[in-house]
């Protein structure tokens, strides 16, 4: 896809916004973020047709370092927040990002509710397998016996959440999984998610290297899914190969045809006379 | 009273190790016979941010910080920067600094003092694997007078997970600070009584709460990790399975909230922590505890608000919530600890009544009690425990709601034959059958408001000192600079009342007309932009009295002498 | 795994294209060092944030030689994220990833050296798979270039300690913020 001659196109750099992320050096978040920049410079989105929605985490401080519109929520609500604002302004790109513990825990009634809903939105997990902000407590995508966490220091005994097949089980229309370390693929992935009608999904797997550095080796585990089961629009096949790959497939993981949630709004201030016929007497 | 005290604040960036180097200033300090406390700044970035630690001496116990530092030592002099308005110095204040570590990142602010150079990057590196940071915790002792044998065993204790090379490292490092220090002023010693008989300890105020909790009975916690609530959970993680309780770190304050509600339900005091943000998303649930007279503690540690607000920084404006935050007519319990050993007394003391009355107790901790390390006397012992109302034996039919003389009615527990009800958020008859007749709503209403405002809380709802026609009244961490106020007006013959109400809910009018009788002047002194503390007493309470309130919300804590000079200017006398 | 052949995902067929890559690699790799500067002043590293401003600088010259290179030529036109390469990140990109907020000046030019031998191993494999005799010619003289870096950056890292073990020791816990 090259620059249509009618499009100004902007460089990603000018959609990064004058304030320096206090992320630790060697995070994935800075990957993300710069494809983020590079998915909407490729699709010629102007910036202010964009608004990024978070809740609380280190992820979720994405939105002050872009120059879009974006709004830094409470912990955990952020599909709730990009839902009505999607729901009154079709017209903008809503892009909601955040973390596996502001995503799945407290979050998690709200990711399920908006797979279910299905709106026209993307929403990036950067997914490190634990609290960041709080200290290091163990995530719901945390393996069970990860013994450092203060809080779980027997490790969670617990089953880890599964965040793409539960997206795909509550109606998500697209899904994906990416690593942070491949900032272009991501990139492109994010092009796709964008323009993909309805909820698309995105996980990228970016490494904590202050509470969990052994992290950094990730990318080494992580291969592309072979080419015949990506972007399948069968959810069947998708679910078998998202609740048997380990998580190490990355790729567009299924690009469904669901139907999709947009209410019409429209204000309108006509008509209002009439109501009174019921009252009057 | 003739108390010496030191204020002395470390401040670094980029990963100098301030706090450490404070907490083993303080360890040194404590095992040489000091009392005194530390707090810790820091910048926005998670590692390698500026850092500030805070830190009082003093020779008796102290509460509250002191009106301004005597030596601040900044690793790198741009560091301080961040740090000024909660630093404050005066002309004769001591700042030493390596100004060599300045000439790329920028240099001292702006402020008073007498500037010395210490130079501690070249120092460290006279020794292998050396920090500058240890040779600024060798000059601070030399300049303190603290024994290189206390240091080396703050060393030890505090960096034991480090291992022995690092402490051997560190313990050279501190020498050569030791003796760069003899060319640095030194200030005078007190008389230290380095082998007390009084048994000490070292606590923050989240320690001293979990400590509270488990000696009052809690024995299962279920929470969600929120600054600055997190070590008061971590300490509970780890101290409940000694006692064969059990935490659970759950999805979200939502789930929190109801599963200790759950747990106490069943039979098991129960407790949570959390923050202001993560009140709010109880309250709904704490509604429930109340109607269905269910025992559950919640400890606030407050933060600056509002939403979001500031996390890392203390205010006390979680009051409203605390006390009208639930929906309909719900009494419930406030209490505030007044200190950080008090935490303990106050937690304690909150799972008990919260047993004894069946009912919710929100604890308002604060950032600066819970996030302080505090050198202090060993907190006494005392005997509240939870002890709930339990049925030993059922006649034909049990009413779990039945309305008796003190509104608290036997509770049962699951497991017990003939004691079965189902408790209920929807408001029921004394069988706890659903009702909507209003003889029930009244008389339910009627039994949760008196169960609460009947019983006997004893002294323990206020601190009251002093007998003096001026009276301050304070609650919670705001009390320790208003006690050392006080402290300073009486040595001069000045008696100046003080309340610090513990119990908030329910209000004790009688308890509080005696304890303002022959008061002429009420100054209120609260950390909260809305003066909510003084809406509070408005309405609660007949202040016949003339009013005056001196606030202002976080991030700043109070200092002794601007409550002094409160007085001052109210009285037109001289405090000082 | 990932430290291995980093070649384009398709051959490369003409030296304008080999062109638009190499001046794709450097541009990132100004960016990227741009951005690791400014990640250790936030972090209070001023030492090593001035050796990736030089790194970025370098980084630009490389840059001014490519396209002289260019001249007269007609380069694709392909936008940042549509260069394809083999194992998913470009030889460049992998830079930010070695970062730590305590790196000394050694660490700094060891991420460099990294990132030019992923350049050199990117330019082999464009030889290694070259059908075009003008993209094979380039393609050895580009690698040559990046070998040559790398023996500069070498030299440069002699003037500096290799850091003892420990170096990353913070004895501070990390700040919780929220």
């Amino acid at each position: 896809m090259s620059s249509d001659t009618l499009q100004v196109q902007l460089q990603p750099k000018e959609y990064k916004s004058a304030v320096k992320p206090v992320w630790c050096p060697g995070c994935g978040d800075f990957g993300v973020l710069g494809s983020i920049t590079k998915a909407l410079a490729g699709l010629h989105i102007q910036p202010e047709n964009v608004a990024i929605i978070s809740g609380i985490g280190c992820s979720s401080r994405m939105p002050t370092y872009l120059n879009t519109y974006g709004f830094h929520g409470v912990h955990g609500r952020a599909l709730a927040l990009a839902t009505g604002l999607k729901t009154a302004r079709p017209d903008i790109t809503v892009i909601a990002t955040g973390g596996d513990g502001d995503g799945f825990s407290i979050g998690g009634n709200h990711f399920l509710h908006t797979c279910r809903r299905n709106p026209n939105m993307t929403y990036i997990v950067m997914d490190n397998q634990v609290y960041g902000m709080t200290k290091g407590q163990a995530s719901p995508t945390t393996e069970p016996n990860w013994q450092k966490g203060k809080l779980t220091p027997a490790g969670t005994g617990i089953n880890p959440f599964q965040p793409l097949a539960i997206a795909l089980a509550s109606g998500a229309n697209f899904i994906a999984r990416c690593s942070s370390s491949d900032s272009n693929g991501t990139a492109r992935v994010l092009m796709q998610a964008i323009e993909h009608p309805g909820f698309s999904m995105v996980q990228v797997l970016s490494p904590c290297v202050t509470f969990r550095p052994e992290q950094r080796e990730w990318k080494n585990r992580l291969i592309p899914a072979p080419e015949e089961m990506q972007a399948t629009s069968d959810a069947a096949e998708a679910a078998r190969l998202l609740l048997t790959d380990e998580g190490v497939y990355t790729g567009i993981l299924y690009k469904g045809n669901r139907p999709v949630y947009q209410p019409k709004l429209e204000s309108s201030m006509e008509n209002i006379a009439e109501f009174e016929e019921e009252f009057r007497i | 009273m003739n108390r010496q005290s030191l204020s002395i604040a470390l401040t670094g960036s980029g990963g100098s190790g301030v706090m450490t180097t404070g907490s083993l200033l303080l360890e040194a300090a404590s095992r040489s016979g000091w009392y005194g406390f530390m707090s810790r700044s820091s910048g926005p970035q998670i590692r390698g941010g500026e850092a500030a630690a805070v830190i009082r001496l003093a020779t008796e116990p102290v509460e509250s910080p002191d009106d301004s530092f005597d030596l601040v030592l900044a690793i790198d002099p741009a560091s301080l920067n961040r740090f000024v308005a909660e630093i404050p110095l005066r002309e004769d204040s001591l700042i030493v600094t390596d100004s060599a570590a300045g000439r790329r990142s920028g240099g001292l602010p702006e402020v008073p003092g007498r500037v010395f150079d210490l130079p501690m990057q070249e120092l460290a590196k006279t020794v292998q694997g050396g920090r500058p940071n240890m040779i600024a915790l060798g000059a601070i002792a030399k300049m303190i007078g603290l024994s290189e044998a206390s240091i080396h065993s703050a060393l030890e204790k505090i960096l034991a997970s480090k291992g022995p090379d690092i402490i051997e490292t560190s313990r050279v490092c501190v020498q050569a600070g030791l003796t760069a220090g003899t060319e640095l002023p030194i200030f005078d010693q007190p008389q230290l009584d380095g082998a007390s008989a009084l048994e000490r300890w070292s606590v923050t105020g989240n320690e001293a709460a979990g400590m509270g909790a488990i000696r009052g009975g809690v024995r299962f916690v279920a929470a969600y990790p929120i600054t600055p609530a997190t070590e008061l959970l971590e300490w509970l993680a780890s101290s409940l399975p000694r006692v064969g309780g059990v935490l659970v770190q759950a999805e979200d304050e939502l789930a929190s909230i109801n599963q200790i509600i759950g747990a106490s339900f069943g039979g098991t005091p129960a407790l949570t922590a959390t923050s202001g943000p993560g009140l709010a998303l109880m309250t709904e649930s704490i509604g429930l505890a109340v109607c269905s007279e269910v025992p559950v503690v919640i400890m606030d540690v407050m933060r600056c608000g509002p939403s979001t607000g500031i996390a890392t920084k203390s205010e006390q404006s979680d009051l409203n919530i605390a006390l009208n935050g639930l929906h309909g007519d719900a009494p419930h319990l406030v209490l505030a600890p007044t200190s950080v050993t008090d935490c303990l007394f106050t937690t304690q003391w909150a799972v008990h009544l919260a047993e004894a009355m069946q009912t919710p107790a929100i604890v308002l901790s604060d950032q600066s009690l819970g996030q302080t390390r505090a050198i202090v006397e060993r907190p006494a012992d005392v005997s509240f425990i939870a002890k709930r109302l339990v049925p030993e034996q059922f006649e034909d039919s049990y009413y779990r709601y039945a309305v008796g003389e003190s509104g608290v009615s036997p509770m049962s527990v699951p497991g017990q034959a003939g004691g079965q009800y189902t408790a209920d958020g929807l408001e029921h008859n004394q069988a706890g059958v659903p009702s909507s007749m209003p003889e029930d709503h009244y008389s339910q209403l009627e039994k949760r408001e008196r169960k609460i405002n009947d019983f006997d809380y004893g002294q323990h709802w206020a601190d009251l000192e002093g007998s003096g026609s001026t009276a301050v009244i304070t609650w919670g961490s705001a009390t320790g600079p208003v006690r050392e106020a006080l402290s300073r007006l009486r040595e001069q013959g000045n008696d100046v009342r003080l309340i610090s109400l513990r119990l908030l809910a329910p209000e004790r009018p009688l308890e509080m007309a005696e304890a303002l009788k022959g008061v002429k002047r009420l100054l209120v002194v609260e950390q909260s932009h809305s003066r909510q503390f003084h809406r509070y007493l408005r309405a609660a309470y007949d202040l016949t009295t003339e009013v005056r309130v001196f606030n202002r919300p976080g991030p700043l804590p109070f200092r002794p002498n601007e409550i002094i000079q409160q007085l001052a200017d109210w009285t037109g006398e001289a405090g000082t | 795994m990932s430290d291995s052949i980093k070649g384009p995902a398709r051959t490369i067929g003409s030296t304008e294209e080999l062109l638009a890559y190499s001046l794709a690699m450097e541009t990132e790799a100004v960016d990227r060092f741009n951005d690791l500067a400014e990640q250790m002043e936030t972090h209070h590293n001023y030492e090593v944030a001035d050796m990736f401003r030089k790194l970025a600088k370098i980084e630009g010259l490389h840059i001014d030689n490519v396209s002289r290179a260019a001249e007269g030529k007609q380069l694709p036109s392909l936008l940042a994220w549509e260069y394809e390469w083999q194992g998913g990140e470009s030889p460049e990109g992998g830079l930010m990833e070695e970062a730590h907020y305590l790196m000394q000046p050694w660490h700094a030019i060891e991420l460099a050296m990294h990132g030019e031998m992923r350049a050199a191993a990117f330019y082999r494999h464009v030889a290694d798979t070259a059908v075009d005799d003008g993209v094979l010619k380039m393609a050895l003289e580009l690698v040559e270039e990046e070998e040559e870096h790398v023996e500069l950056l070498k030299k440069w890292q002699e003037r500096y300690p290799k850091p003892a073990e420990g170096w990353d020791e913070d004895l501070d816990p990390p700040a919780m913020l929220e």
